[in-house]
């Protein structure tokens, strides 16, 4: 631990908190700037689609302006904003009322971060080593076919793969089960059993992202490896006499990395945008269905809720792939 | 029109004009000929709700089957297509137009400016577009087509800013520059004549790439249900198919061509961009 790396730790971290304050202040701002007031007008959408009693929405309604003192001055409610969210108080369900968004949000996380974590791993890994060889110059024309596959495959939307996905293996040829998270009878618990059924599940949603990202960093490997493969030091490594593979390896790929680890970090945010609606496809449970739900139920503070939770727990992840990048690049490092 | 043949015949020997951008261009025209002629032939009635016989398979009668609402498949696509075009276009030159001026002013002015432009673009780029553009479209009331590109083009500045900014600043240093501060140009002057043109190859590659950008998007926020649901847009389409659960049903007909055209725009916009990247930077094409 040195001087440089704690001022690069402290500037990452006041770029994570700065995305938190400004991300938690449009979540705060927008509903508030356009016309009409959001949880009114929710209520009765609520209310025309039937289902909710009048006197129901009578008692929220009253219950939300008492409490959040929605007919305060604004900076009184900016303020209210931020001591409920250290609080972990979203609100409640207007849809499963009187259940605490924050418990929702609670029970769906762990299945979109295992999932999209499980994902992005392995197309990170696969899509790098292929893009790897594809840029050696003895890989043969077999490998290099793919690279039109890859091209098509990081152009078109993920989800639109996942239809497709969900058409083939559990509709026509029923190998894998269509959507949800585990089977409806199960009860969970920590056997094999249950892991099996999760995995089994989670199988299908997984190569949806998977797919839909392995040509993104095929791609993007095969032009850093090419350029890499180009410096003089890798002549030097040559002329040295390294064994080819040896070049390849820890003189190529290793620097070719560096720019994957960025744009990693750079990509997450689109991977995330398309994973909410991979989950919708799956009617996966974690929080892009939850929002999903929420947005048909017009159900107003659960969508509040995720969004926040989706742009916060990004900018978390981000700080992660930062503070991981100093190991990688020891320039970073001294 | 005779020189501009010339000029396209010169550059496809020297190899700028590959195959690439032949292919992608091409497939993006053969969509809007198809969005722009197909009205002529094809009734816009047969695409409302209960125009035809619903749940069809593709037969003589309907090439693309109909939809469980009573829709004709191919008539919709044909009324579809464009509107979904359409918003990527609107967004588009927004998006690029506003990232352009700002990212111009943040190049050139810099100090406080150019820090606040910088902050607040790369803290928006690190952000999962959806949440954010979830909530601005959920407390829209009356959604329509032209709202939901103003929608998405509100996020959709931030790569062309960065681009232009970042070019703006290497250009600034080039000798010419200084010549032209030497003969006594105004900064305007220097922004519009010296900057401006050496800036355009980037302008249009942020183009392609925020029209792409903006259709994902747009057919994103439409899938979820917070588009417009009383137009016919490809978004909207995979939308009520997911509602009717078109894929577990096997309607196959109902969801398969809107997904096969948006592909299509998706890898038409790409291999535009790669090819247009061969044509702006010649050393990559003589590689």
């Amino acid at each position: 631990m040195n001087n440089e790396l704690l001022r690069y730790i402290a500037s990452r971290f006041a770029q994570l908190m700065l995305i938190v304050f400004v991300a938690v202040s449009i979540n705060f701002i927008i509903p508030r700037l356009l016309p009409g007031d959001p949880v009114q007008t929710a209520l009765a959408r609520l209310q025309s689609t039937g289902g909710a009693q009048n006197l129901d929405i009578q008692a929220i309604s009253a219950s939300y302006r008492a409490r959040y003192g929605l007919d305060a001055p604004l900076w009184q409610q900016y303020i209210n904003y931020w001591s409920d969210l250290f609080t972990l108080d979203l609100g409640v369900s207007f849809a499963n009322f009187p259940e605490q968004v924050s418990t929702m949000i609670g029970n769906a996380l762990p299945w979109s971060v295992g999932l999209l974590t499980l994902a992005t791993l392995i197309a990170f890994v696969t899509g790098s080593l292929l893009g790897a060889r594809l840029a050696w110059p003895r890989s043969g024309p077999v490998i290099k076919s793919v690279v039109p596959l890859m091209m098509i495959l990081t152009s078109i939307p993920f989800y639109l793969l996942a239809i497709i996905l969900v058409y083939l293996f559990a509709v026509v040829l029923k190998w894998l089960p269509p959507a949800g998270g585990v089977d409806t009878t199960r009860i969970m618990r920590l056997d094999w059993a249950t892991t099996e059924d999760v995995l089994r599940h989670a199988l299908l949603p997984c190569l949806a992202i998977v797919l839909g990202n392995i040509g993104f960093w095929a791609l993007g490997m095969r032009s850093q490896m090419v350029s890499v493969l180009g410096e003089d030091y890798i002549t030097f490594a040559e002329a040295k006499g390294l064994h080819p593979r040896r070049i390849f390896i820890w003189y190529g790929m290793r620097n070719a990395l560096l720019a994957q680890v960025t744009a990693l970090a750079l990509s997450l945010g689109s991977v995330v945008s398309g994973a909410v609606l991979v989950e919708v496809i799956f009617n996966y449970p974690g929080l892009g269905s939850l929002l999903y739900v929420a947005i048909r139920g017009q159900d107003y503070f659960v969508i509040q809720g995720v969004v926040l939770m989706l742009i916060v727990s990004l900018a978390v992840l981000l700080f992660i792939v930062d503070l991981l990048y100093p190991l990688l690049d020891p320039r970073i490092r001294r | 029109m005779n020189g501009f043949l010339r000029a396209l015949q010169r550059n496809y020997q020297q190899g700028r004009i590959s195959g690439l951008l032949i292919l992608g261009l091409g497939i993006l025209i053969a969509i809007v000929l198809f969005g722009a002629i197909g009205p002529m032939f094809v009734d816009a009635v047969n695409a409302q709700v209960g125009a035809v016989r619903p749940r069809m398979p593709p037969g003589p009668d309907y090439p693309l089957g109909t939809d469980s609402q009573g829709r004709d498949m191919w008539a919709l696509l044909i009324y579809a297509t464009p509107n979904t075009l359409r918003m990527g276009l609107i967004a588009g030159f927004i998006g690029v137009g506003f990232g352009t001026a700002l990212g111009l002013i943040a190049g050139q002015f810099g100090g406080i400016v150019d820090a606040v432009i910088r902050v607040i673009s790369d803290a928006l780029l690190t952000v999962p577009a959806i949440a954010i553009l979830v909530i601005i479209a959920g407390n829209i009331d009356r959604m329509s087509t032209v709202v939901m590109a103003l929608v998405v083009a509100s996020l959709g500045w931030m790569f062309t800013t960065r681009t232009v900014r970042a070019q703006v600043l290497t250009i600034r240093e080039k000798a010419y520059i200084e010549v032209a501060r030497v003969n006594g140009e105004s900064q305007w002057e220097i922004l519009f004549r010296e900057i401006m043109p050496n800036l355009m190859p980037y302008i249009i590659a942020s183009f392609v790439g925020t029209v792409s950008g903006s259709i994902l998007a747009v057919i994103g926020l439409e899938a979820l249900g917070l588009g417009a649901l009383d137009e016919m847009t490809l978004g909207n389409t995979i939308y009520w198919s997911q509602q009717s659960s078109a894929v577990l049903r096997g309607y196959w007909w109902w969801w398969g061509p809107p997904i096969v055209v948006i592909a299509l725009i998706f890898i038409g916009l790409f291999l535009t961009s790669v090819g247009f990247d061969r044509f702006a930077n010649p050393k990559l094409a003589r590689q």
